[in-house]
């Protein structure tokens, strides 16, 4: 909240006087810009003022005051807060709001899934098609008056469990006696299937020549996934091949939706918490850290320094851990199988080891409350820390290089390979390593530091290709700077309490919206949190990383092989329960 | 050159995999006291844990399921720590708690002991709230993994019952802990009566 | 002791030949040979596949149990494990790849979204429970469950593996060796061919029960 209202944002209602107001509900700030005058004062905004980077696009339904909202969060690159933007819709089907995907082409599937959740309609949009459910679904999940077939009450604690709570399966109350619903008279006999996947492939580029011989060149329809071994999870991804080349891709998502945000909104604040965790399951550590930033936010609640350095400390160390992993996963879609993914699993072990004992769980850490962490380092952990940072770490980090980074097959595998250059890396919203791999300097810990990151002294890695090697070497770099981060941390880590406050279950939060945002492994990991003052969240949405990464996964294709492709994809590093959420 | 990379690769390789041996060779005799050296700073070689037949130590902090505490009375008999105050259950994320609590027949009061206890251990994502915030130290985190079956696991009362001894025996310093906290109010609700 | 108590599976030999002799019957030597070769599918849904990795790799290596080929095709496992939330979206393809393979056949059902759906089971995308459409053998509770519970639910496979006899088992009898699922497809919600005179059942009897208070209000109107 207090971030954005700094004075180097723009007074966009003074600027654009008929057309732009302010926000002026409490606890909310930005700008509600009228809908027919979005296209241009957006096209203003990253033309004339600089804000290149469109962060996070949020749909909200408000029924009580009959309209839509979608939010934009902006930054300069440069640096610096958000500019809060908004333009509101009536709530009548249908409804439409302008499509911002001609200035910010990273907006692309930020758009069609809150065309998919929430049904505004974005005009100008090329490919408006359902992104997380499928085709042929019924509703709009994410709208208030939508309810899942296991609805019970519309938040948590539900009063079926206590005091008189016998047990009875969620199945039996619901209608169909399952997690299915129906409209009223639906007849599955006499329902045509319509295909689902026609849009999909109807929305891919396709061709067909004739050469001088006389032979006819037909384009090959690939899919990849959901089941496939190198696509890190259930991703899918339809591509169209010259030959090897690749001439058309579209990525295909949602077979992991589990559905974080409608749950979260019906969750308590404090709930959420091991919710988020199985976002980037990798990195539950720092999932857990955007989320109790955002509200910490909203609560205006301190967090004591022992817990910020912590913080940092797990931080750091999953971080650590979740670019050893993508090493070793990378060989593995490469064909080195196995050796560097084992190496890399057993440094992950070890600190895993050190999670588990500090939080009690591998990798569903649920170690951050709102106001610190949950309990103190162990001296024992402690001493396991200090020993795997200060010995064996950087030991190992040396091993891990001197095993692949200069491997010619490696490196011709890499080199000149998945090119996206840095205007491009902007404008489709990329943030992390990749942003940073095109000679960027974004990164959130410096461009807008929370925690205690503006108290340690560390670079940037920066590389200037923009290819997949160099994506790989600012990862190397970048475990390089954590651990000099960790030894700092290690080394200033003062005594004293490491949560504010006594622990509640029972959290109300004041009404306001905020966006926290912290700089994930992956990349930018923000929560946009609405609250209405009850105690659970009025609107709950989570950007992630992978998510808007995806978006770009198509412009860094196009004209590599195919066998490139699972290359590509594996260094933007995603994660499926992030992309799908 | 071309194809020093990969030598200089493959040297680690090689060094790990002759490493593996000389490391084997070191542990013949105590094969199983090198559970803690594997988990160290210093592990190499060989990494593997050999469960069944060894375990990783169990951190204290360690959560699976939960379980419900009960001490043991002079006559054996279970005195449930457990008042069915319904914290726990309100305080659970995907609300896998499902407490009936008793009702005096003659007074239609409740009482504080719960007449059924369910978890659905199939819901649950162990994320440890329900031990956290309970305030009688009557629901714990349990340390024992092995709990797969042929069928779903819903648990009730008498499942999920564990004596005190037993969580004294998994979490040492969180009972010591609690139970000096308790003699401690005990020892000043005596004072303030005296 | 009779010689059909010998054949069991089961069968224990007595302390007192312990070490002199050797029994073993066909069934022993075929479902030895069986679990020792469990070749799961390389097929991971959520944050339990990486328990599942973890557990294949160095720290807890399951090569031990024979258990290491990793199979991305169907065709060649012996064993599914669901690692992971099971959702309507991906449904349709698992039961497909059910389908595809060879007996004999078994499910894990790794961690609490497999098993019912676990802390997602109230989401609109969320199948509670793979065994809706797949025979389950065995249940791993745990969210997610560590590498060691995974490995001790395999232990768990093993023993039922051990059980099973020759002459009992489906896929030796007469007829279709295996059991085709049908694969459930994705309508306006989940629908699942083997429940469509269920769901028209009752979504004629919501109609009428959605017309019959439309209609008396509007006679009282």
């Amino acid at each position: 909240m207090d971030s954005t209202k700094n004075t180097d944002v723009l007074d966009l209602a003074n600027l654009y006087k008929d057309s732009v107001k302010a926000d002026d509900r409490p606890g909310f700030s930005g700008f509600i810009i009228a809908k027919e005058k979005l296209f241009d004062i957006a096209k203003d905004l990253r033309d004339k003022y600089g804000y290149d980077y469109l962060s996070c696009v949020s749909g909200v339904d408000y029924p009580e005051t009959n309209s839509m909202e979608v939010v934009y969060h902006a930054y300069r690159s440069s640096g610096g807060s958000a500019l809060v933007f908004k333009t509101q819709v009536e709530r009548v089907d249908p409804m439409e709001v302008p499509s911002l995907i001609s200035i910010w082409p990273g907006v692309d599937l930020q758009e069609r899934e809150i065309w998919d959740l929430f049904g505004i309609k974005f005009a100008g949009h090329p490919d408006l098609r359902r992104i997380l459910m499928w085709e042929g679904f019924e509703g709009h999940p994410m709208r208030k008056d939508w309810k899942e077939a296991f609805y019970e009450e519309e938040a948590k604690p539900l009063k079926s469990r206590w005091p008189d709570g016998n047990h009875k399966y969620a199945e039996a109350k619901a209608a169909y006696g399952d997690n299915i619903n129906f409209e009223a008279g639906f007849d599955p006999e006499k329902w045509t299937p319509t295909d689902p996947e026609e849009a999909l492939y109807s929305a891919l580029k396709k061709y067909q020549t004739e050469d001088v011989d006389g032979i006819k060149t037909d384009h090959l329809l690939i899919n990849m996934g959901p089941q496939h071994p190198s696509t890190h999870g259930v991703f899918r991804a339809v591509v169209i091949l010259d030959g090897e080349e690749i001439v058309s891709l579209k990525p295909v998502m949602g077979y992991l939706h589990r559905n974080h945000e409608k749950i979260g909104e019906r969750n308590t604040f404090l709930q959420n918490i091991p919710f988020t965790d199985r976002l980037d399951y990798f990195n539950s550590m720092y999932s857990a850290w955007g989320y109790s930033l955002a509200v910490e936010r909203l609560l205006g609640l301190a967090v004591p320094e022992r817990a910020e350095y912590i913080r940092v400390i797990f931080g750091e160390m999953s971080r650590i851990q979740n670019h050893l992993i993508l090493f070793g996963m990378l060989w593995n879609d490469l064909g080195a199988y196995f050796t560097p993914a084992l190496y890399a699993f057993e440094e992950r072990e070890l600190m895993l080891d050190i999670f588990e004992a500090v939080s009690g769980s591998r990798m569903m850490c649920n170690y951050h409350r709102f106001g610190g962490v949950v309990r103190d380092i162990d001296p024992a952990s402690m001493q396991k820390i200090k020993e795997l940072v200060y010995e064996r770490l950087p030991r190992k980090i040396e091993e891990f290089d001197r095993l692949l980074s200069e491997n010619e097959i490696f490196v011709s595998r890499m080199k000149g390979i998945g090119y996206l250059s840095p205007e491009d890396c902007l404008a489709y919203s990329v943030s992390g390593p990749t942003l940073r791999a095109a000679g960027i300097p974004y990164d959130i810990r410096r461009a807008e530091p929370y925690g205690v990151y503006d108290r340690f002294e560390f670079d940037i890695p920066l590389r200037y290709n923009s290819d997949l090697l160099d994506r790989y070497l600012v990862r190397i770099d970048e475990i390089k700077q954590s651990v000099r981060i960790l030894q700092q941390a290690l080394r200033d880590i003062p005594e004293g309490p490491v949560l504010t406050g006594k622990p509640s279950y029972q959290i109300k939060v004041p009404a306001g919206e905020t966006y926290g945002r912290v700089e994930a492994p992956k990349g930018e990991l923000g929560y946009y949190v609405v609250s209405n003052g009850k105690g659970n969240p009025y609107r709950y949405k989570i950007r992630t990383p992978s998510f808007v990464n995806v978006t770009s996964v198509e412009k860094m294709c196009v004209g590599t092989k195919i066998a490139d492709f699972v290359t590509i994809l594996g260094m933007v590093d995603i994660v499926l329960g992030e992309v799908d959420r | 050159m071309y194809g020093i990379g990969l030598i200089k690769g493959l040297s680690v390789t090689l060094n790990r995999f002759v490493e593996s041996y000389t490391e084997d060779i070191r542990w013949l005799v105590k094969r199983y006291a090198k559970v803690d050296f594997r988990s160290s700073k210093d592990a190499k070689g060989t990494f593997t844990i050999e469960y069944p037949e060894q375990q990783l130590n169990i951190p204290e902090e360690f959560r699976f399921t939960p379980f419900l505490v009960y001490d043991e009375g002079e006559n054996g008999e279970k005195n449930i720590r457990c008042t069915s105050c319904g914290i726990c259950a309100k305080a659970c994320p995907p609300q896998c708690i499902w407490i009936v609590r008793t009702v005096d027949p003659a007074t239609g009061r409740p009482q504080p002991q719960p007449a059924e206890f369910y978890i659905d251990a199939d819901i649950c994502m162990n994320c440890g709230f329900c031990a956290e915030f309970c305030p009688f130290d009557a629901i714990k985190m349990n340390h024992d993994f092995e709990q797969s079956s042929y069928t779903r696991n819903l648990k009730n009362k008498e499942i999920l019952l564990q004596p005190a001894s037993y969580y004294a025996n998994i979490r040492p310093l969180n009972y010591a802990k609690e139970e000096a906290a308790r003699a401690e109010k005990a020892a000043a609700k005596a004072a303030a009566k005296a | 002791m009779s010689i059909n108590e010998l054949n069991l599976p089961d069968f224990n030999i007595p302390d007192d030949m312990e070490g002199k002799v050797t029994v073993t019957t066909l069934d022993r030597l075929y479902n030895f040979g069986r679990r020792s070769s469990l070749w799961p599918m390389m097929f991971g849904l959520a944050c339990c596949a990486i328990e599942m990795i973890a557990a294949q790799a160095a720290r807890y290596d399951m090569a031990r149990f024979g258990m290491e080929v990793m199979r991305p095709s169907p065709r060649q496992c012996d064993v599914m494990i669901v690692a992971g939330t099971v959702t309507k979206k991906m449904v349709p393809s698992i039961v497909r790849l059910y389908n595809q393979m060879a007996e004999p056949k078994y499910v894990v059902a790794m961690g609490a979204c497999a098993s019912s759906g676990g802390p997602f089971k109230e989401g609109y995308n969320v199948v509670a429970g793979i065994d809706k459409y797949l025979p389950v053998d065995v249940y791993i509770p745990g969210c997610p469950p560590t590498p060691q519970a995974l490995m001790a639910g395999m232990i768990k496979l093993q023993e039922k593996i051990d059980k099973q006899s020759i002459s009992k088992v489906r896929w030796y009898q007469k007829g279709p060796d295996s059991v085709e699922i049908a694969v459930p497809f994705l309508g306006p919600d989940l629908i699942d061919p083997r429940r469509i005179p269920d769901i028209k059942a009752k979504s004629a009897e919501l109609a009428v029960a959605a017309v019959a208070p439309a209609a008396e209000s509007s006679t009282e109107g």
